[in-house]
């Protein structure tokens, strides 16, 4: 989340609220899901860390608003973000090792695992893809839709290999 | 609601070195006007043999089927033909479509083989191509058409005389996924119009714009689900959300 909200400062200072709506733009129909709050406790933790600086800014008719700016350490942080290539997941590794517990210790059937799992990821995207058609085309937030149907897809797909050497296995 | 297949024990066997492979082996399956169904299932599972006896292109060894209400396990070749063209919509993998016609003339075909005037029928078919948006590639044959642009032909074709119920296989099988894509907006709309639609597919994203989904393992169902329910949506939201803590 730090490497987000900086991110977004990047461009020109901004105070809170603008920073939450261009989030909530760019993440399309998830941005409703982001908690409201989170956005300023990560301002305040980012101001104490020194990657950004808050200025008041008076305002005529309201009370003033604090803008957010990144500092030296700020701009230096978001430019190791863009270059950092983790990656989050690159396996299901916890379901990989419920498959092995439960062929080993009989307390259940993979085989039917599999079935349970694959069936509760293609409700899941049943539901994405209803979302995506939902969404305008040219939405940033339908990009990230369509990112997220096809790494459920490749789950599925995974699921698919899984369910071939489980059945073998048993059948043996 | 109707039932506009109700199949009953139904049972395709295929002669083998061993006794005979049973490619379909006791399937009761029930499909309601308006329904999406798909089908997924590893290969050899049976999943295009059951769609082939759902469609008459094979008949069952055992087991009884009604389609609209019509019991047809019995029927003569003939008698198939002629309910199959009013009653049974065909997408395949391959697309069929007849070459030496262009994409209008192959909507239109059974149409003209239903008696609808030639008038009607090519007023009915550049609705269907302009709804599917291909309507500009009307006069083309086939070979001057895309992949995707060829299935929504055949998807045209298979809705020209607004059948009971449109049996796809592997419809996406020959597509690259941006045609893929369009083919998944397309039965999309077709649920949202509530035209009976049973898919045999491998393809998750294809199987999951269904209402229902049948899983087959050694020509059984082994599994079905509704796809609209479980899967909360608010919380496929918050994970797509989540940015990890502020830490």
């Amino acid at each position: 989340m730090r490497d987000v909200i900086m991110s977004l400062l990047a461009k020109e200072p901004a105070h809170g609220y603008e920073l939450r709506q261009r989030l909530v733009k760019a993440l399309g129909p998830a941005g409703g899901a982001l908690n409201p709050g989170q956005v300023y406790v990560t301002l305040s933790r980012l101001e104490r860390a020194g990657l950004v600086e808050a200025m008041e800014v008076a305002q005529p008719s309201h009370p003033d608003k604090k803008v957010y700016e990144l500092t030296a350490a700020g701009r230096e942080r978001v430019h190791q973000w863009l270059a950092d290539v983790t990656w989050s997941k690159v396996a299901p590794v916890e379901f990989h090792l419920k498959l092995v517990v439960a062929a080993a210790t009989r307390l259940a059937d993979p085989v039917a695992l599999v079935d349970a799992q694959r069936l509760e990821l293609l409700r899941e995207l049943h539901q994405l893809q209803e979302l995506a058609l939902e969404e305008p085309a040219d939405a940033d937030g339908a990009l990230l839709l369509e990112g997220a149907a096809l790494r459920l897809q490749a789950d599925i797909r995974w699921l698919e290999v899984c369910e071939r050497r489980w059945v073998e296995r048993e059948s043996r | 609601m109707s039932e506009v297949i109700d199949a009953r024990g139904l049972v395709r066997r295929y002669p083998a070195d061993g006794p005979p492979v049973r490619a379909v082996d006791g399937v009761d399956l029930v499909v309601e006007a308006g329904e999406t169904v798909s089908v997924m299932g590893p290969s050899g599972c049976g999943k295009s043999t059951l769609l082939h006896l759902l469609g008459g292109l094979e008949r069952p060894d055992a087991g009884e089927l009604r389609l609209g209400g019509r019991r047809v396990d019995g029927l003569s070749e003939t008698q198939w033909a002629i309910f199959r063209r009013r009653s049974v919509g065909f997408v395949f993998q391959a697309f069929h479509l007849v070459d030496e016609l262009t994409a209008v003339e192959n909507v239109e075909l059974p149409a003209l083989l239903l008696g609808v005037s030639r008038r009607d029928a090519r007023r009915r078919a550049m609705g269907l191509l302009e709804r599917l948006a291909v309507a500009e590639r009307a006069g083309h044959l086939p070979d001057r058409l895309s992949g995707g642009e060829q299935q929504r032909v055949a998807v045209a074709r298979a809705l020209i005389n607004e059948p009971l119920v449109v049996l796809a296989d592997e419809p996406t099988g020959n597509l690259d996924s941006r045609a893929t894509g369009d083919i998944l907006k397309l039965f999309a709309e077709l649920r949202q119009a509530r035209q009976t639609l049973l898919i045999v597919t491998h393809d998750a994203r294809v199987a999951s714009t269904a209402d229902r989904l049948l899983t087959m393992r050694d020509g059984t169902i082994v599994a079905q689900t509704r796809l609209g329910s479980g899967a909360s949506v608010a919380g496929i939201l918050a994970s797509l959300a989540d940015l990890g803590g502020d830490g």
